[in-house]
């Protein structure tokens, strides 16, 4: 059985003296783009929470850090980092590819199994406790750069 | 606000509750803990397994909102579910200031970017 993280939580923060965490629920069916070409002739854009930046340039800080970092996707994954207060980042300062799977990504290009990658991969620091900097600041940001990378599918890894 | 401007997405995911409650087009689930969402470190094969079963889901899953489930377990025994977001607050302090990985980094960043790889962008 799965993990329930929400109860969890709850729990957790009750425990603590917290107040409760209002969960975002989405009830409405989501959008939906069927791919339109088969995945071996598709650009794929990476876009990843758990807060990796590449060595030169500036890492995120923890308190409702709305930025993002582009990555090229020919970067090397020993320059990558990363910096996150709400998950255990040991395993993702020892081999990136478990939050940020470039390496894995490349590979798979190479391959055939993927058109391409996207000219940068994003990554984001997701513990940001305001949901509405999220929807404002953040994802329309993230948004244009996907779209401006010519990108026709996109794959999001949140820790 | 991808797949509504045209780009077909697909979120991997390692928190199976959350992922209902978001709803997002596209979901493949790794039940493995935290801070894992793409596989072991320094396990490439098996990562390279993940991924080309979670990619498959960008066409095999048809219905908004489905969920595949990647065959896939962390160790024999389940035990590392026992602990899970349990017992302690483990979150570091939100500090206001970029959180480097090391002192190097610092240097790298605030000083002149002659090693920034070209083409490395920062965005705000």
């Amino acid at each position: 059985m799965p993990v329930e993280y929400i109860s969890r939580i709850r729990d957790l923060y009750l425990s603590l003296g917290y107040g409760t965490y209002k969960w975002t629920v989405n009830e409405t069916p989501p959008p939906w783009r069927p791919l339109r070409k088969p995945l071996a002739r598709c650009r794929l854009a990476l876009l990843a929470s758990g807060g990796i930046y590449c060595a030169g340039q500036e890492a995120f800080h923890y308190k409702d850090d709305t930025s993002f970092r582009a990555i090229p996707s020919d970067a090397d994954i020993a320059d990558l980092r990363a910096t996150h207060f709400a998950y255990d980042l040991t395993d993702a300062r020892r081999d990136p590819n478990v939050v940020f799977p470039l390496g894995t990504l490349r590979g798979l290009a190479q391959e055939g199994a993927i058109g391409a990658l996207a000219g940068r991969a994003y990554s984001f620091m997701g513990g940001i406790y305001s949901a509405r900097r999220v929807t404002e600041e953040l994802a329309p940001a993230l948004r244009d750069a996907v779209v401006r990378e010519e990108a026709d599918a996109a794959l999001l890894v949140p820790v | 606000m991808l797949e509504s401007a045209g780009i077909s997405t697909l979120c991997m995911s390692s928190a199976l509750d959350i992922s209902r409650a978001v709803n997002p087009p596209r979901t493949a689930f790794l039940d493995f803990p935290l801070g894992h969402t793409a596989g072991k470190p320094g396990d490439p094969a098996l990562q390279r397994e993940i991924m080309l079963e979670a990619l498959e889901a960008f066409t095999s899953l048809t219905e908004p909102g489905s969920i595949k489930m990647l065959p896939f377990r962390w160790s024999e025994d389940n035990s590392w579910q026992e602990t899970a977001m349990r017992e302690r607050d483990e979150r570091l302090p939100r500090l206001d200031t970029p959180q480097y990985q090391s002192e190097e980094d610092r240097r790298l960043a605030e000083g002149t970017c002659a090693t920034c790889h070209p083409g490395s962008v920062e965005e705000r």
